[in-house]
This record gives structure tokens, C-alpha cells and sequence, in this order.
């Protein structure tokens, strides 16, 4: 359970400094979106499971397809 | 946009999740969950409907003054509920001592105003949702 906590926890390190330096708009989305997946595991993890079944509707849902309709509607790379 | 896989998949997975997200509103006060994260789940079978079908099937579904009315009728659900702790001589949304009706654990809707405070929570945040996204797609 450690391990698999370590583990998860430098992915979302990965992903979030991913996020800042990719130029592709819509893969920086795609890639928050998994940044938002793991942090919904963590938070199971931490025994808040009311803020996991948020962080997955929210951070891992509608946030990133609320983003891809802004790409969408503007430019797509940076 | 157009494709029968997708649009067949999303008709029938809708109704599990909006099942799935009824549960969690009507639970909100006695397992994890609540108005918040019920209400997005609500709001997320609607913008995956609207994903598969289209923005002019969607409107059709659930047009923009249906959204308005029920994010204001929500709130004001909401304000009414507080006001009736006032009016019975407490504080803000008073619960137990305005005569609520507690009942006991083993009842689905057992904590005086919590469940129905959670219900008006879970329409607005749904009815938000949709709104927010409808108004970024929608063509101008």
C-alpha cells in the first residue's frame, strides 16, 4: 500500500509538471484529466471518499471537457 | 459526431449513471456523497448526451429557461428552508429545534433538513452544470 502510494504520488508530480510544459492545448487537457484520476485515488487513499466521488465527477469529467470546449471555440496550440 | 456506436452506448449507460447519482443525493446524510458531487454526476449523464447527439437534441432535452428555473427554484428552496429556522425563533437553517422531523437511522430521510437542503443542493449543481456547457457550445 505504501509502494502503490509512492508510486502514485510521483505520477501526479509527472503529470502536473507535464501539464505546464506541453504547447499541445488538448493534450495538456488530456493529461489533467489523468492528473485529476489519480488525485481521486489518493483522496480514497486519505479516507475522504466523499471528495474522491468530487474529484472524479469534477476534476476528471466536466472540468476537461469543459476546457476542450474553450480549445474548441480558440487556438489550439500554445 | 455521428456515430451509431457511440450514440447507442450513451443511450443506454445513461440511466445507470443517473440512477447512480440520484443515490448519492438521496444518501448524502448518511453515506459519502452529497448535493455536490451527486448533482455534477446528474450534470455529466446530460453533457455526455449532449457530447453524443449533438447541441440542437440537447437544447430540445433540456432547453435554457428549464436550466434557469431550476438553479433559481433550487436556490430559493434553499433560502426557504433557512428562513423557517428563523421564523421558528432560531438561527439560519435550524434543524432539530424548528421541528424537523429527525426519525431514526434505519429511515432513508432521517435528518431533519439535511436530505432536503441536499436535493435543492444536488438541482442546482446539475442544472449548472449543463447551463455552463451548453453556453460554451452553443453556436452564436
Amino acid at each position: 500500500m505504501q509502494l502503490l502510494n509512492v508510486v502514485l504520488v510521483i505520477f501526479l508530480i509527472v503529470c502536473a509538471i507535464a501539464v505546464e510544459r506541453t504547447k499541445d492545448l488538448l493534450g495538456a487537457v488530456i493529461i489533467y484529466a489523468a492528473y485529476g484520476l489519480v488525485m481521486a485515488v489518493l483522496w480514497l487513499f486519505m479516507k475522504a471518499p466523499d471528495i474522491a466521488l468530487t474529484e472524479a465527477a469534477i476534476g476528471a469529467g466536466v472540468t476537461a471537457i469543459l476546457f476542450i470546449g474553450v480549445i474548441s471555440r480558440t487556438r489550439r496550440m500554445e | 459526431m455521428d456515430d451509431l456506436i457511440v450514440k447507442t452506448i450513451t443511450r443506454i449507460i445513461i440511466p445507470f449513471i443517473q440512477v447512480y447519482g440520484i443515490y448519492i443525493v438521496l444518501h448524502g446524510h448518511i453515506s459519502p456523497g452529497g448535493g455536490f458531487s451527486g448533482g455534477a454526476i446528474l450534470g455529466a449523464s446530460l453533457i455526455l448526451y449532449t457530447l453524443a447527439f449533438g447541441y440542437k437534441d440537447a437544447a430540445k432535452k433540456m432547453p435554457h429557461h428549464v436550466g434557469a428555473i431550476l438553479e433559481s427554484g433550487a436556490i430559493l428552496w434553499f433560502l426557504a428552508l433557512g428562513l423557517i429556522g428563523i421564523f421558528a425563533g432560531g438561527n439560519f437553517l435550524t434543524n432539530r429545534d424548528a421541528g424537523f422531523y429527525m426519525g431514526n437511522l434505519s429511515m432513508l430521510f432521517n435528518a431533519g433538513l439535511i436530505p432536503l437542503v441536499t436535493l435543492g443542493i444536488g438541482a442546482k449543481v446539475a442544472s449548472t452544470m449543463i447551463t455552463l456547457f451548453h453556453t460554451i457550445i452553443e453556436e452564436d
